[in-house]
Protein backbone atom coordinates (compact mmCIF):
# COMPACT_ATOMS: atom_id res chain seq x y z
CA UNK A 1 0.00 0.00 0.00
CA UNK A 2 2.74 2.18 1.02
CA UNK A 3 5.03 1.36 -1.74
CA UNK A 4 2.01 1.52 -4.36
CA UNK A 5 1.72 5.37 -2.69
CA UNK A 6 5.16 6.59 -3.39
CA UNK A 7 5.13 5.26 -6.88
CA UNK A 8 2.21 7.46 -7.40
CA UNK A 9 3.70 10.04 -5.99
CA UNK A 10 6.65 9.58 -7.64
CA UNK A 11 4.85 9.93 -11.05
CA UNK A 12 2.98 12.72 -10.03
CA UNK A 13 5.54 14.57 -8.69
CA UNK A 14 8.06 14.21 -11.66
CA UNK A 15 5.02 14.96 -14.24
CA UNK A 16 3.29 17.87 -12.23
CA UNK A 17 7.02 19.37 -12.07
CA UNK A 18 7.83 18.86 -15.87
CA UNK A 19 4.76 20.58 -16.97
CA UNK A 20 5.50 23.56 -14.78
CA UNK A 21 8.91 23.89 -15.77
CA UNK A 22 7.58 23.62 -19.18
CA UNK A 23 5.24 26.48 -18.66
CA UNK A 24 7.94 28.49 -17.20
CA UNK A 25 10.52 27.21 -20.20
CA UNK A 26 7.54 29.36 -22.69
CA UNK A 27 8.12 32.30 -20.77
CA UNK A 28 12.12 31.90 -20.53
CA UNK A 29 12.12 31.41 -24.41
CA UNK A 30 10.27 34.56 -25.08
CA UNK A 31 12.05 36.67 -22.85
CA UNK A 32 15.54 35.63 -23.85
CA UNK A 33 15.27 36.29 -26.79
CA UNK A 34 13.65 39.59 -25.87
CA UNK A 35 16.95 40.17 -24.48
CA UNK A 36 19.05 38.86 -27.01
CA UNK A 37 17.95 40.81 -29.57
CA UNK A 38 17.32 44.01 -27.14
CA UNK A 39 13.71 43.85 -26.83
CA UNK A 40 11.54 43.66 -23.66
CA UNK A 41 9.69 40.60 -24.18
CA UNK A 42 6.25 39.44 -22.88
CA UNK A 43 5.90 42.01 -19.29
CA UNK A 44 2.05 42.54 -19.92
CA UNK A 45 0.22 39.98 -17.92
CA UNK A 46 -0.67 40.94 -14.87
CA UNK A 47 -2.68 39.61 -11.77
CA UNK A 48 -4.30 42.09 -9.63
CA UNK A 49 -1.75 45.18 -11.40
CA UNK A 50 0.69 42.54 -10.27
CA UNK A 51 3.51 41.56 -13.16
CA UNK A 52 6.47 40.16 -11.55
CA UNK A 53 8.74 40.34 -15.18
CA UNK A 54 5.90 38.70 -17.01
CA UNK A 55 5.71 35.40 -15.20
CA UNK A 56 1.75 35.36 -15.71
CA UNK A 57 2.49 35.25 -19.31
CA UNK A 58 2.38 31.25 -19.57
CA UNK A 59 -0.85 31.40 -17.59
CA UNK A 60 -2.63 34.14 -19.98
CA UNK A 61 -1.07 31.49 -22.70
CA UNK A 62 -3.17 28.58 -21.26
CA UNK A 63 -6.11 30.05 -20.56
CA UNK A 64 -6.07 31.78 -24.08
CA UNK A 65 -5.48 28.44 -25.77
CA UNK A 66 -8.44 26.99 -23.63
CA UNK A 67 -11.12 29.52 -24.91
CA UNK A 68 -9.49 29.24 -28.74
CA UNK A 69 -11.78 27.79 -31.42
CA UNK A 70 -10.30 24.28 -31.98
CA UNK A 71 -10.29 23.93 -35.60
CA UNK A 72 -10.26 20.58 -37.78
CA UNK A 73 -9.79 20.53 -41.18
CA UNK A 74 -13.05 19.56 -43.41
CA UNK A 75 -10.86 17.56 -45.24
CA UNK A 76 -8.32 16.36 -43.03
CA UNK A 77 -8.61 13.01 -40.93
CA UNK A 78 -10.45 13.69 -37.76
CA UNK A 79 -9.29 11.13 -35.49
CA UNK A 80 -5.63 11.22 -36.57
CA UNK A 81 -5.58 14.56 -36.21
CA UNK A 82 -6.54 14.70 -33.18
CA UNK A 83 -4.42 12.21 -32.16
CA UNK A 84 -1.42 13.56 -33.07
CA UNK A 85 -0.63 16.02 -30.26
CA UNK A 86 -1.42 12.76 -28.02
CA UNK A 87 1.42 10.75 -29.59
CA UNK A 88 3.62 14.12 -30.01
CA UNK A 89 3.59 14.45 -26.30
CA UNK A 90 3.77 10.74 -24.64
CA UNK A 91 7.33 9.88 -25.33
CA UNK A 92 8.65 13.33 -24.48
CA UNK A 93 6.98 12.97 -20.69
CA UNK A 94 7.71 9.95 -20.66
CA UNK A 95 11.50 9.50 -21.15
CA UNK A 96 11.68 11.55 -17.79
CA UNK A 97 10.78 8.19 -15.83
CA UNK A 98 13.99 6.79 -16.32
CA UNK A 99 16.17 9.64 -15.54
CA UNK A 100 17.23 9.62 -11.22
CA UNK A 101 16.79 12.99 -9.96
CA UNK A 102 18.29 11.81 -6.39
CA UNK A 103 20.30 9.27 -4.68
CA UNK A 104 17.89 7.51 -2.08
CA UNK A 105 15.80 9.26 0.53
CA UNK A 106 15.75 7.69 3.66
CA UNK A 107 13.00 8.42 6.01
CA UNK A 108 13.51 6.27 9.04
CA UNK A 109 13.89 2.68 7.59
CA UNK A 110 11.81 3.52 4.41
CA UNK A 111 14.40 3.75 1.50
CA UNK A 112 12.94 5.83 -1.56
CA UNK A 113 15.21 5.78 -4.78
CA UNK A 114 14.64 9.29 -6.35
CA UNK A 115 13.60 8.00 -9.81
CA UNK A 116 10.21 6.60 -11.24
CA UNK A 117 11.62 3.67 -12.93
CA UNK A 118 15.22 1.88 -12.23
CA UNK A 119 14.76 0.43 -15.55
CA UNK A 120 17.99 -2.12 -16.08
CA UNK A 121 17.51 -0.86 -20.01
CA UNK A 122 17.45 2.85 -19.05
CA UNK A 123 19.11 3.97 -22.26
CA UNK A 124 17.84 1.61 -24.12
CA UNK A 125 14.28 3.06 -23.14
CA UNK A 126 15.14 6.65 -23.89
CA UNK A 127 16.43 5.77 -27.34
CA UNK A 128 12.99 3.47 -27.94
CA UNK A 129 11.00 6.48 -26.73
CA UNK A 130 13.04 8.94 -28.67
CA UNK A 131 12.05 7.19 -31.78
CA UNK A 132 8.38 7.72 -31.12
CA UNK A 133 8.54 10.85 -31.43
CA UNK A 134 8.56 11.02 -35.22
CA UNK A 135 4.93 9.75 -35.38
CA UNK A 136 2.79 12.80 -33.50
CA UNK A 137 4.76 15.33 -36.23
CA UNK A 138 4.81 12.72 -39.29
CA UNK A 139 0.30 12.14 -38.36
CA UNK A 140 0.01 15.67 -38.02
CA UNK A 141 1.16 16.55 -41.25
CA UNK A 142 -0.70 13.89 -43.08
CA UNK A 143 -3.74 14.29 -41.29
CA UNK A 144 -4.70 17.80 -41.97
CA UNK A 145 -4.74 17.57 -45.91
CA UNK A 146 -2.53 20.23 -46.35
CA UNK A 147 0.46 19.99 -48.65
CA UNK A 148 2.97 22.24 -46.25
CA UNK A 149 1.78 19.79 -43.28
CA UNK A 150 2.79 16.83 -45.00
CA UNK A 151 6.13 18.12 -46.51
CA UNK A 152 6.81 19.32 -42.64
CA UNK A 153 5.82 15.64 -41.85
CA UNK A 154 8.32 13.87 -44.58
CA UNK A 155 10.87 16.22 -43.42
CA UNK A 156 10.19 15.62 -40.19
CA UNK A 157 10.17 11.81 -40.43
CA UNK A 158 13.79 12.08 -42.70
CA UNK A 159 15.77 13.85 -40.59
CA UNK A 160 14.76 12.32 -37.23
CA UNK A 161 15.42 8.90 -38.67
CA UNK A 162 18.79 9.86 -39.74
CA UNK A 163 19.48 11.33 -36.15
CA UNK A 164 18.34 8.73 -34.27
CA UNK A 165 21.23 6.69 -35.69
CA UNK A 166 23.40 9.23 -34.56
CA UNK A 167 22.44 9.95 -31.22
CA UNK A 168 22.35 5.82 -30.57
CA UNK A 169 26.37 5.36 -31.97
CA UNK A 170 27.39 8.59 -30.17
CA UNK A 171 26.68 7.62 -26.51
CA UNK A 172 28.15 3.86 -27.35
CA UNK A 173 31.62 5.20 -26.34
CA UNK A 174 30.24 6.02 -22.56
CA UNK A 175 28.15 3.03 -22.59
CA UNK A 176 31.70 1.01 -23.07
CA UNK A 177 33.61 3.00 -20.09
CA UNK A 178 30.52 2.61 -17.76
CA UNK A 179 29.70 -0.30 -18.46
CA UNK A 180 26.37 -0.30 -17.48
CA UNK A 181 22.59 0.75 -19.41
CA UNK A 182 21.10 1.74 -16.21
CA UNK A 183 21.03 5.45 -15.59
CA UNK A 184 21.03 5.66 -11.98
CA UNK A 185 24.28 3.34 -11.63
CA UNK A 186 26.14 5.37 -14.63
CA UNK A 187 25.26 8.67 -12.12
CA UNK A 188 26.70 6.54 -9.24
CA UNK A 189 30.31 6.49 -11.00
CA UNK A 190 30.29 9.38 -12.15
CA UNK A 191 30.52 10.43 -8.27
CA UNK A 192 33.61 9.10 -8.02
CA UNK A 193 37.16 10.92 -8.82
CA UNK A 194 39.78 10.78 -12.07
CA UNK A 195 43.48 10.88 -10.74
CA UNK A 196 42.25 11.74 -7.05
CA UNK A 197 40.66 15.21 -7.64
CA UNK A 198 38.48 15.68 -11.30
CA UNK A 199 34.90 14.63 -10.92
CA UNK A 200 34.77 11.21 -12.77
CA UNK A 201 31.91 13.08 -15.37
CA UNK A 202 31.33 11.49 -18.53
CA UNK A 203 32.26 14.53 -20.34
CA UNK A 204 35.94 14.03 -18.99
CA UNK A 205 35.24 10.19 -20.39
CA UNK A 206 33.78 11.29 -23.79
CA UNK A 207 34.83 14.84 -24.57
CA UNK A 208 34.04 13.95 -28.34
CA UNK A 209 30.88 11.96 -27.60
CA UNK A 210 29.47 14.91 -26.32
CA UNK A 211 30.49 17.25 -28.85
CA UNK A 212 28.62 14.34 -31.27
CA UNK A 213 25.51 13.55 -29.11
CA UNK A 214 24.77 17.32 -28.39
CA UNK A 215 24.17 18.23 -32.09
CA UNK A 216 22.11 15.15 -32.79
CA UNK A 217 19.92 15.61 -29.66
CA UNK A 218 19.20 19.13 -30.75
CA UNK A 219 18.24 18.02 -34.40
CA UNK A 220 16.19 15.14 -32.88
CA UNK A 221 13.88 18.51 -30.90
CA UNK A 222 14.15 19.88 -34.21
CA UNK A 223 14.36 23.31 -32.87
CA UNK A 224 16.96 25.61 -34.89
CA UNK A 225 19.59 25.09 -36.74
CA UNK A 226 17.67 21.79 -37.59
CA UNK A 227 13.45 23.22 -37.77
CA UNK A 228 13.02 22.19 -41.13
CA UNK A 229 9.97 20.28 -40.07
CA UNK A 230 8.76 23.49 -39.00
CA UNK A 231 10.59 25.86 -41.13
CA UNK A 232 8.52 29.20 -40.30
CA UNK A 233 9.61 31.09 -43.06
CA UNK A 234 9.29 28.82 -45.65
CA UNK A 235 6.44 26.02 -45.03
CA UNK A 236 5.16 26.95 -41.36
CA UNK A 237 5.38 23.23 -41.17
CA UNK A 238 2.93 20.17 -39.83
CA UNK A 239 1.31 21.99 -37.55
CA UNK A 240 0.04 24.70 -40.04
CA UNK A 241 -3.87 23.47 -39.43
CA UNK A 242 -3.62 23.42 -35.84
CA UNK A 243 -5.05 25.36 -33.34
CA UNK A 244 -6.14 25.59 -29.70
CA UNK A 245 -5.05 23.50 -27.06
CA UNK A 246 -3.87 20.79 -29.72
CA UNK A 247 -1.32 23.17 -31.21
CA UNK A 248 -0.40 24.29 -27.43
CA UNK A 249 0.17 20.41 -26.91
CA UNK A 250 2.94 20.37 -29.58
CA UNK A 251 4.57 23.42 -28.29
CA UNK A 252 4.40 21.88 -24.95
CA UNK A 253 5.87 18.80 -26.11
CA UNK A 254 8.75 20.79 -27.80
CA UNK A 255 9.67 22.48 -24.20
CA UNK A 256 9.45 19.19 -22.47
CA UNK A 257 11.75 17.85 -25.06
CA UNK A 258 13.81 20.78 -24.41
CA UNK A 259 13.96 19.64 -20.39
CA UNK A 260 14.32 16.31 -20.82
CA UNK A 261 16.77 16.55 -23.51
CA UNK A 262 18.93 19.27 -20.17
CA UNK A 263 18.35 16.19 -17.90
CA UNK A 264 19.62 13.50 -19.82
CA UNK A 265 22.75 15.96 -21.14
CA UNK A 266 23.33 16.17 -17.12
CA UNK A 267 22.77 12.81 -16.49
CA UNK A 268 25.00 11.34 -18.86
CA UNK A 269 27.78 13.86 -19.10
CA UNK A 270 27.72 16.28 -16.31
CA UNK A 271 27.07 13.56 -13.25
CA UNK A 272 23.41 13.91 -12.97
CA UNK A 273 22.72 14.91 -9.25
CA UNK A 274 26.36 14.59 -8.33
CA UNK A 275 28.03 17.25 -6.70
CA UNK A 276 31.85 17.55 -7.07
CA UNK A 277 33.19 16.12 -3.75
CA UNK A 278 29.64 15.67 -2.09
CA UNK A 279 29.59 11.79 -0.78
CA UNK A 280 26.45 10.50 1.21
CA UNK A 281 27.68 11.49 4.74
CA UNK A 282 29.21 15.15 3.16
CA UNK A 283 32.01 16.72 1.83
CA UNK A 284 35.24 15.21 1.75
CA UNK A 285 37.47 17.13 -0.05
CA UNK A 286 40.89 16.02 -2.17
CA UNK A 287 43.18 18.15 -0.63
CA UNK A 288 42.02 17.12 2.89
CA UNK A 289 39.04 17.95 5.08
CA UNK A 290 35.53 17.23 5.18
CA UNK A 291 32.66 18.67 6.28
CA UNK A 292 29.71 16.47 7.42
CA UNK A 293 25.87 17.11 6.35
CA UNK A 294 22.77 15.54 7.60
CA UNK A 295 20.80 13.35 5.16
CA UNK A 296 18.47 15.48 3.91
CA UNK A 297 20.45 18.48 3.30
CA UNK A 298 22.89 16.17 0.86
CA UNK A 299 19.43 14.98 -0.67
CA UNK A 300 18.45 18.54 -1.16
CA UNK A 301 22.10 19.51 -2.60
CA UNK A 302 21.52 16.58 -4.75
CA UNK A 303 18.11 17.51 -6.26
CA UNK A 304 19.32 21.34 -6.47
CA UNK A 305 22.87 20.42 -8.46
CA UNK A 306 20.64 18.66 -11.10
CA UNK A 307 18.31 21.46 -11.21
CA UNK A 308 21.30 23.95 -11.82
CA UNK A 309 22.14 21.47 -14.68
CA UNK A 310 18.83 21.09 -16.09
CA UNK A 311 18.52 25.08 -16.22
CA UNK A 312 22.02 25.41 -17.83
CA UNK A 313 21.51 23.49 -20.39
CA UNK A 314 17.84 25.01 -21.43
CA UNK A 315 19.69 28.53 -21.11
CA UNK A 316 22.28 26.92 -23.92
CA UNK A 317 19.86 25.70 -26.19
CA UNK A 318 17.40 28.47 -26.28
CA UNK A 319 20.93 30.48 -26.72
CA UNK A 320 21.91 28.57 -29.38
CA UNK A 321 17.96 28.67 -31.05
CA UNK A 322 18.68 32.41 -31.06
CA UNK A 323 21.73 32.40 -32.43
CA UNK A 324 22.10 30.59 -35.66
CA UNK A 325 20.47 30.39 -39.06
CA UNK A 326 18.38 26.98 -40.24
CA UNK A 327 20.52 24.88 -42.13
CA UNK A 328 20.24 23.68 -45.37
CA UNK A 329 18.09 20.18 -46.15
CA UNK A 330 21.78 19.05 -48.04
CA UNK A 331 23.92 20.39 -45.37
CA UNK A 332 21.48 18.65 -42.29
CA UNK A 333 21.73 15.50 -44.14
CA UNK A 334 25.46 15.86 -44.81
CA UNK A 335 26.12 16.82 -41.25
CA UNK A 336 24.38 13.52 -39.88
CA UNK A 337 25.77 11.02 -43.10
CA UNK A 338 29.64 12.42 -43.40
CA UNK A 339 30.43 14.34 -40.03
CA UNK A 340 28.53 13.11 -36.48
CA UNK A 341 28.50 9.00 -38.00
CA UNK A 342 32.13 8.72 -39.38
CA UNK A 343 33.39 10.52 -36.03
CA UNK A 344 30.54 8.37 -33.74
CA UNK A 345 32.21 5.49 -35.40
CA UNK A 346 36.26 6.93 -34.66
CA UNK A 347 35.31 7.08 -30.95
CA UNK A 348 33.87 4.01 -30.24
CA UNK A 349 36.87 2.57 -31.73
CA UNK A 350 39.17 5.06 -30.27
CA UNK A 351 37.29 4.11 -26.74
CA UNK A 352 37.49 0.55 -27.27
CA UNK A 353 41.16 0.50 -27.63
CA UNK A 354 41.96 2.55 -24.42
CA UNK A 355 39.45 0.53 -22.52
CA UNK A 356 41.82 -2.46 -23.92
CA UNK A 357 45.32 -0.81 -22.95
CA UNK A 358 44.16 -0.16 -19.69
CA UNK A 359 41.50 -3.31 -18.12
CA UNK A 360 43.55 -5.74 -20.19
CA UNK B 1 -2.68 -5.76 -4.02
CA UNK B 2 -3.31 -2.50 -5.71
CA UNK B 3 -0.22 -3.24 -6.84
CA UNK B 4 -1.40 -6.30 -8.70
CA UNK B 5 -4.43 -5.09 -9.69
CA UNK B 6 -2.91 -2.38 -11.48
CA UNK B 7 -0.20 -4.73 -13.54
CA UNK B 8 -4.12 -6.97 -14.35
CA UNK B 9 -5.19 -3.66 -15.88
CA UNK B 10 -2.23 -2.97 -18.17
CA UNK B 11 -1.91 -6.19 -19.25
CA UNK B 12 -5.12 -6.59 -20.48
CA UNK B 13 -5.12 -2.77 -21.99
CA UNK B 14 -1.74 -3.91 -23.95
CA UNK B 15 -3.44 -7.10 -25.26
CA UNK B 16 -7.20 -4.97 -26.34
CA UNK B 17 -4.35 -2.42 -27.73
CA UNK B 18 -2.20 -5.14 -29.96
CA UNK B 19 -5.12 -7.59 -31.11
CA UNK B 20 -7.39 -4.34 -31.87
CA UNK B 21 -5.05 -2.49 -33.68
CA UNK B 22 -3.54 -5.65 -35.74
CA UNK B 23 -7.65 -5.87 -36.78
CA UNK B 24 -6.94 -3.00 -38.30
CA UNK B 25 -4.20 -3.33 -39.79
CA UNK B 26 -5.44 -6.22 -41.96
CA UNK B 27 -8.84 -5.32 -42.26
CA UNK B 28 -8.72 -1.40 -42.83
CA UNK B 29 -9.62 -0.53 -46.67
CA UNK B 30 -6.89 2.34 -46.71
CA UNK B 31 -2.77 1.18 -46.76
CA UNK B 32 -2.49 4.29 -44.28
CA UNK B 33 -4.49 3.46 -42.04
CA UNK B 34 -2.99 -0.12 -42.28
CA UNK B 35 0.54 1.27 -41.53
CA UNK B 36 -0.74 3.54 -38.47
CA UNK B 37 -2.49 1.06 -37.00
CA UNK B 38 0.98 -1.07 -37.35
CA UNK B 39 2.20 1.08 -34.98
CA UNK B 40 0.06 0.67 -31.97
CA UNK B 41 0.34 -3.31 -33.02
CA UNK B 42 3.94 -3.35 -32.60
CA UNK B 43 4.25 -1.03 -29.70
CA UNK B 44 1.12 -3.69 -28.01
CA UNK B 45 3.63 -6.60 -28.79
CA UNK B 46 6.58 -4.65 -27.31
CA UNK B 47 4.48 -3.96 -23.66
CA UNK B 48 3.34 -7.66 -23.74
CA UNK B 49 7.81 -8.84 -24.02
CA UNK B 50 7.97 -7.03 -21.00
CA UNK B 51 5.25 -9.11 -19.33
CA UNK B 52 7.60 -12.39 -20.48
CA UNK B 53 10.49 -10.49 -18.53
CA UNK B 54 12.22 -10.14 -21.73
CA UNK B 55 13.75 -6.20 -21.28
CA UNK B 56 15.96 -6.04 -23.87
CA UNK B 57 14.03 -7.25 -26.54
CA UNK B 58 11.09 -5.08 -25.96
CA UNK B 59 13.36 -1.80 -26.47
CA UNK B 60 14.90 -3.11 -29.49
CA UNK B 61 11.22 -3.77 -30.83
CA UNK B 62 10.55 -0.34 -29.65
CA UNK B 63 13.84 1.26 -31.75
CA UNK B 64 14.04 -1.14 -34.26
CA UNK B 65 10.42 -2.48 -35.85
CA UNK B 66 8.07 1.30 -34.10
CA UNK B 67 11.28 3.74 -34.45
CA UNK B 68 13.00 2.46 -37.97
CA UNK B 69 11.12 0.43 -40.07
CA UNK B 70 7.91 1.56 -39.42
CA UNK B 71 8.91 5.14 -40.05
CA UNK B 72 10.20 3.80 -43.44
CA UNK B 73 6.96 2.64 -44.53
CA UNK B 74 4.81 5.32 -43.74
CA UNK B 75 7.48 7.65 -45.61
CA UNK B 76 6.98 4.94 -48.59
CA UNK B 77 2.91 5.20 -48.05
CA UNK B 78 3.11 9.07 -48.22
CA UNK B 79 5.13 9.42 -50.96
CA UNK B 80 3.05 7.07 -53.02
CA UNK B 81 -0.93 7.68 -52.21
CA UNK B 82 -1.48 10.74 -51.53
CA UNK B 83 0.64 13.09 -53.15
CA UNK B 84 -0.24 12.20 -57.70
CA UNK B 85 -3.76 11.74 -56.62
CA UNK B 86 -3.69 7.86 -57.95
CA UNK B 87 -5.31 5.32 -55.96
CA UNK B 88 -3.05 2.16 -55.65
CA UNK B 89 -5.13 -1.33 -55.35
CA UNK B 90 -5.44 -2.35 -51.75
CA UNK B 91 -7.79 -5.41 -51.92
CA UNK B 92 -7.06 -9.29 -51.80
CA UNK B 93 -6.06 -11.65 -53.90
CA UNK B 94 -5.64 -15.33 -53.84
CA UNK B 95 -7.89 -16.28 -50.78
CA UNK B 96 -7.96 -19.90 -51.07
CA UNK B 97 -3.75 -20.11 -51.68
CA UNK B 98 -3.14 -17.83 -48.64
CA UNK B 99 -4.84 -20.62 -46.34
CA UNK B 100 -1.52 -22.97 -46.64
CA UNK B 101 0.89 -20.39 -45.44
CA UNK B 102 -1.05 -19.28 -42.68
CA UNK B 103 -2.35 -22.33 -41.62
CA UNK B 104 1.42 -22.90 -41.67
CA UNK B 105 2.33 -20.23 -39.61
CA UNK B 106 -0.49 -20.63 -37.38
CA UNK B 107 0.79 -24.00 -36.75
CA UNK B 108 4.25 -23.26 -35.62
CA UNK B 109 3.03 -20.42 -34.05
CA UNK B 110 0.78 -22.78 -31.47
CA UNK B 111 3.50 -25.45 -31.32
CA UNK B 112 5.97 -22.55 -29.73
CA UNK B 113 2.77 -21.26 -27.14
CA UNK B 114 2.26 -24.76 -26.09
CA UNK B 115 5.66 -25.97 -26.01
CA UNK B 116 7.20 -23.04 -23.83
CA UNK B 117 7.01 -22.79 -20.01
CA UNK B 118 5.76 -19.18 -20.07
CA UNK B 119 5.51 -18.70 -16.53
CA UNK B 120 8.51 -20.01 -15.14
CA UNK B 121 10.61 -17.68 -17.51
CA UNK B 122 8.33 -14.42 -16.90
CA UNK B 123 8.81 -15.04 -12.68
CA UNK B 124 12.58 -15.58 -13.11
CA UNK B 125 12.29 -11.46 -14.03
CA UNK B 126 16.04 -10.90 -14.52
CA UNK B 127 17.64 -8.16 -16.72
CA UNK B 128 18.77 -9.92 -19.88
CA UNK B 129 20.89 -7.36 -21.52
CA UNK B 130 24.20 -8.45 -19.89
CA UNK B 131 23.15 -12.42 -20.40
CA UNK B 132 22.14 -11.64 -24.29
CA UNK B 133 25.55 -9.52 -25.10
CA UNK B 134 27.71 -12.43 -23.83
CA UNK B 135 25.78 -14.74 -25.88
CA UNK B 136 25.99 -12.87 -29.26
CA UNK B 137 29.44 -12.43 -28.75
CA UNK B 138 30.76 -15.88 -27.67
CA UNK B 139 28.18 -18.96 -28.37
CA UNK B 140 26.45 -17.11 -31.26
CA UNK B 141 28.84 -15.22 -32.82
CA UNK B 142 28.81 -16.90 -36.21
CA UNK B 143 25.38 -16.50 -36.85
CA UNK B 144 25.14 -12.49 -34.98
CA UNK B 145 28.68 -11.98 -37.69
CA UNK B 146 26.64 -13.32 -40.84
CA UNK B 147 23.15 -11.70 -40.23
CA UNK B 148 25.04 -8.35 -40.04
CA UNK B 149 26.93 -9.00 -43.00
CA UNK B 150 23.94 -9.92 -44.80
CA UNK B 151 22.73 -6.55 -43.84
CA UNK B 152 25.31 -5.02 -44.87
CA UNK B 153 24.92 -6.01 -48.56
CA UNK B 154 21.65 -5.47 -48.38
CA UNK B 155 22.19 -1.76 -46.96
CA UNK B 156 25.36 -1.65 -50.49
CA UNK B 157 22.49 -3.40 -53.23
CA UNK B 158 19.87 -0.94 -51.98
CA UNK B 159 21.81 1.75 -52.45
CA UNK B 160 23.08 0.73 -56.07
CA UNK B 161 19.51 0.05 -56.98
CA UNK B 162 18.65 3.13 -56.00
CA UNK B 163 21.22 5.45 -57.28
CA UNK B 164 21.39 6.16 -61.28
CA UNK B 165 23.99 4.81 -63.22
CA UNK B 166 26.81 6.12 -64.23
CA UNK B 167 25.77 6.01 -68.11
CA UNK B 168 22.03 7.29 -67.29
CA UNK B 169 23.69 10.45 -65.60
CA UNK B 170 25.77 11.80 -68.86
CA UNK B 171 22.21 11.91 -70.40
Amino acid sequence: MLETAIILAKIWGVLLTLVTLAAIMTWVERKQSAVMQDRLGANRADVFGLRIIGLFQPMADGIKMFFKEDFVPPKGDKFLHTLAPIVAFFPAVVIFAVVPFGDVLRIGTLEIPLQVARLNIGYLFILAFGGLTIYGTVLAGWSSNNKYSLLGGLRAAAQMISYEVCVGLSLVGLIMVFGTLQLDLMVKQQGELIFGFLPAWGIFYQPLGFLLFFPAVIAETKRVPFDLPEGESEIIGYYTEYSGLRFGLFYFAEFIEIIVMSALFSTLFFGGYQVPYLYADGFVFPWGGSWNLPHLVVVLLQLGSFFIKIAFFCWLQVLIRWTLPRFRYDQLMRLCWTGILPLAVLNILITGGILLLIKG
Amino acid sequence: MIIELLTQIIFWAFVILTVGSAIVVVFSKRIIYSAFALLFTLFGVAGLYVFLAADFLAASQLLVYVGGILTLIIFGVFLTTKLHGMSIPEQTHQRYLAIIPVAGIIAILFYVFFSVDWFAHASAAEPTTKDLGKLLLTTYLVPFEVASVLLLAALIGAMRLARPREEDQDD
